[in-house]
C-alpha cells in the first residue's frame, strides 16, 4: 500500500504579467494582465513505505510546488492526491502529525532564542509529553552532534548547525513522511555530508519515507535509489537512478592530451568527437567499446595523457532539457 | 476526556508561545522601555485633550466630563489590548504571507487562526490596558457616585465583546494580504478609524455616527460600554455587543478559511 500516492495531479497559477519601467508599472496598477501558469501538468507517481526518493529537476520544474501540494499547504487544480491515508489539502490532524516539511531557504525557529525554545514549541504544538520530548531531542541531537548549540540563540549559529536544528526541529514528532527540499542548500562540503550521513540513518532505523528535492547531486547519488525527474510541470522519469543515467548517456568520455594535433577524420573512427582543440581531445564512447577503442588509441596514436570519466548525472539533465527534447522517457518497471 | 486533552494542548502551546515571546522581548530591554514611555506619552496626550475640552465649557455631545472620562478609559483598555496582542500578532500575518513562513503555521497540527492571533504578546500594552480599567471605574464612581455591581458585570461582558469585534475585523483586515500580499495600509486606516473612539459617539455629526455605529463598530468599542457601566443603556445593547461579537468571529473564520483555499505560498 502507497504512502504517497499522486494520480494526474495538476496546479495552475495565475501570475500577474508586468512589463518593466514606469509605463509598465502603470499599466500593471491599472489594467493588470494576468497569465495562467501550469506549474504540475499531470503527474503521477506512488512511492512505498520507507522508500528515499529524489525528486530532480531544474529551477522551476514544478519540484517545490509538487512538495507544497503533497504537503497540503496549497490545493491542487486537478487529479488526485493521497498522503499517509489522508487528503492533504484538508489539512487533518492525523495528516500533519505523520508528516513534516523541511524548507532549505526558510527556517521556523525562532531567531533571538536557543533552538531547545523552539522545540519545546513544537512539543506543545504537537501534544508530545516533556518527558518523551526531552528523550528524542536527546536522541535526535546525538545523531545531528548538536550538544551546546542547543542552548545558544539561533542568530549565533552557523548556517549548518541551524540546518541540523532545524531537522531536529521537523522531526521531533517523529513524521512518518519527509519532505525535503533543498535541505543541504548553502552549507558546506563537510556539513551536507552530515545532513546526508543523518538522513540515511534516520531512514534507517525509522522506516520514514523520504522524498527529497536537491541541487546537490550528490546528496540524490547518495541517499536516493529511485529518482523522479520532472521538468515544465511534468514527469519525465520515475526509476532507479542508475538507469536513467545509462538511458541519457549510453557513452563513456574519454579526453586526451596528444603529442600533436590530429584530424577530426582520423579521430572519428575511435567515437563520437564531443570537443577538439588543438592537441586536447574529448570523444565519446559506448561502454561496450571503450576497451577495444582506449587499446587502439594508445597504440595508434601519440598519446601523453587519457581519463576516462562517466559524465555527471547534473550535467547529462541539464543538456537534456537545454536540448529540450523532452519527450517523456517509457516508464520504468518497478 | 477528549475535550479536556485538547484543552490541555492548546494551554500548553499557549504557555510556550508566550514564554518564548517574553524571553525574546528581554534580549532587547531598551525597546520594551520605550514602549512603556510611548504608551504613558499617547495617554496623557488624550487627558489633555478632553481637559481642554471641558476647561472651555464645551460639553461633547451631551456627556459630563466624568462620562467623558470613562468613554476614554475604555478606549484606553481596547488600545492597551491592542498593544498586547492585536498589534504585535496580527500585522505578522502580512509578514508571515510574504515570507512564507506562513507555511510553518499552517504545517502543524494546531488550528491556524489560534497559532496567528495569539502567537506572541507584548506585555508593555499591560499597563495601558489596566490603566483604562482603572480609569473608567474611578470616572464612573466620580460621575454616579457609587457603582452598580450589574452594571459592572455587563460593561466586563460588553467590553469582552468589544475587544472580539476589533480583534475579528483586524484578523478579516490582515487576512487579505493572502490576495494582496502587503496590507499593512488597511490595517492603519482601521486604527486611526479606531481613534474615534477616544470621544463619545454622539460628539461627532450625523453622518460619521451612522458609519461609527453601521459600518465601522466603533460605538460598540467604547460608547457601548460606557453607557452600560454609567446605567444609561438597556439590556438590549448588551445582547446587541455580544450579537455583533460572535457575528464578527464567525464571519473571520469563515474568511480565513476561504483565503486558505487561495493561498499560494511564496515561493523558496
Amino acid at each position: 500500500m502507497a504512502i504517497v500516492m499522486a494520480r494526474g495531479l495538476r496546479k495552475t497559477f495565475r501570475v500577474a504579467d508586468k512589463q518593466p519601467g514606469l509605463a509598465g508599472t502603470l499599466r500593471h496598477l491599472v489594467n493588470r494582465r494576468w497569465q495562467e501558469l501550469e506549474a504540475v501538468r499531470e503527474v503521477s507517481f506512488c512511492i512505498e513505505p520507507g522508500e528515499v526518493v529524489g525528486f530532480l529537476g531544474g529551477n522551476g520544474a514544478g519540484k517545490t510546488t509538487t512538495l507544497k501540494l503533497l504537503s497540503g499547504l496549497i490545493h491542487p487544480s486537478g487529479g488526485e492526491l493521497e498522503v499517509a491515508g489522508h487528503r492533504p489539502s484538508r489539512r487533518q490532524r492525523g495528516f500533519l502529525e505523520a508528516i513534516t516539511l523541511v524548507m532549505g531557504q526558510k527556517q521556523q525557529l525562532i531567531w533571538d532564542l536557543p533552538p531547545l525554545d523552539s522545540l519545546r514549541v513544537n512539543a506543545a504544538v504537537y501534544g508530545i509529553d516533556d518527558r518523551v520530548a526531552r528523550r528524542r531531542i536527546a536522541e535526535l541531537a546525538e545523531m545531528l552532534e548538536l550538544g551546546e548549540e542547543l542552548t545558544r540563540p539561533v542568530r549565533k549559529l552557523s548556517l549548518g548547525q541551524r540546518m541540523k536544528a532545524e531537522l531536529l526541529a521537523a522531526l521531533l514528532h517523529r513524521p512518518r513522511v519527509l519532505f525535503l527540499d533543498e535541505p543541504t542548500l548553502g552549507l558546506d562540503v563537510n556539513a551536507q555530508a552530515r545532513v546526508r550521513q543523518f538522513l540515511a540513518d534516520y531512514n534507517r532505523s525509522t522506516g520514514a519515507t523520504v522524498l527529497l528535492t536537491s541541487h546537490y547531486m550528490a546528496d540524490i547519488t547518495a541517499l536516493c535509489p529511485r529518482v523522479l525527474l520532472i521538468h515544465q510541470g511534468r514527469l519525465f522519469y520515475d526509476g532507479a537512478l542508475a538507469a536513467l543515467r545509462e538511458r541519457l548517456a549510453p557513452w563513456r568520455e574519454v579526453r586526451l592530451e596528444l603529442g600533436q594535433p590530429i584530424s577530426a577524420a582520423q579521430l572519428g573512427r575511435y567515437g563520437e568527437i564531443e570537443q577538439l582543440d588543438g592537441a586536447a581531445v574529448r570523444l565519446l564512447i559506448s561502454p561496450e567499446r571503450l576497451t577495444g577503442a582506449l587499446n587502439q588509441l594508445l597504440t595508434e596514436l601519440p598519446v601523453l595523457d587519457l581519463e576516462v570519466r562517466e559524465p555527471p548525472i547534473e550535467e547529462l539533465i541539464g543538456r537534456l532539457f537545454h536540448r529540450g527534447s523532452v519527450e517523456p522517457l517509457p516508464q520504468q518497471q518497478r | 476526556m477528549l475535550g479536556s486533552c485538547w484543552l490541555g494542548r492548546y494551554l500548553r502551546t499557549l504557555r510556550r508561545f508566550w514564554g518564548t515571546a517574553l524571553a525574546s522581548q528581554l534580549e532587547y530591554q531598551l525597546n520594551a522601555l520605550i514602549e512603556l514611555v510611548a504608551m504613558l506619552a499617547s495617554l496623557g496626550g488624550s487627558l489633555l485633550v478632553l481637559w481642554l475640552f471641558y476647561r472651555q465649557g464645551v460639553e461633547l455631545g451631551g456627556w459630563s466630563w466624568h462620562g467623558a472620562l470613562v468613554v476614554l478609559g475604555a478606549y484606553t483598555c481596547l488600545n492597551g489590548l491592542t498593544s498586547t496582542l492585536l498589534q504585535p500578532n496580527l500585522s505578522r500575518i502580512v509578514t508571515h504571507v510574504q515570507e512564507g513562513t506562513l507555511d510553518f503555521v499552517l504545517l502543524k497540527p494546531i488550528d491556524s487562526q489560534f497559532w496567528l492571533s495569539l502567537r506572541t504578546v507584548s506585555p508593555a500594552g499591560l499597563p495601558e490596558l489596566l490603566l483604562g480599567l482603572a480609569l473608567m471605574l474611578w470616572a464612573a464612581v466620580a460621575d454616579q457616585g457609587r457603582l452598580n455591581p450589574q452594571a459592572v458585570l455587563a460593561t466586563a461582558l460588553v467590553l469582552g465583546a468589544a475587544a472580539l469585534t476589533l480583534y475579528s475585523l483586524w484578523f478579516v483586515l490582515a487576512t487579505t494580504a493572502i490576495w494582496f500580499v502587503k496590507t499593512w495600509n488597511a490595517t492603519e486606516v482601521l486604527r486611526a478609524a479606531l481613534s474615534a473612539g477616544r470621544y463619545p459617539i454622539s460628539a461627532f455629526p450625523a453622518g460619521l455616527r451612522l458609519l461609527f455605529t453601521l459600518v465601522l463598530p466603533v460605538a460598540f468599542l467604547t460608547t457601548v460600554p460606557a453607557e452600560v457601566l454609567l446605567g444609561r443603556s438597556s439590556g438590549a445593547w448588551v445582547l446587541a455587543s455580544a450579537g455583533v461579537a460572535l457575528t464578527m468571529l464567525t464571519i473571520s473564520r469563515l474568511f480565513w478559511r476561504l483565503a486558505l483555499r487561495y493561498y499560494t505560498s511564496a515561493s523558496s
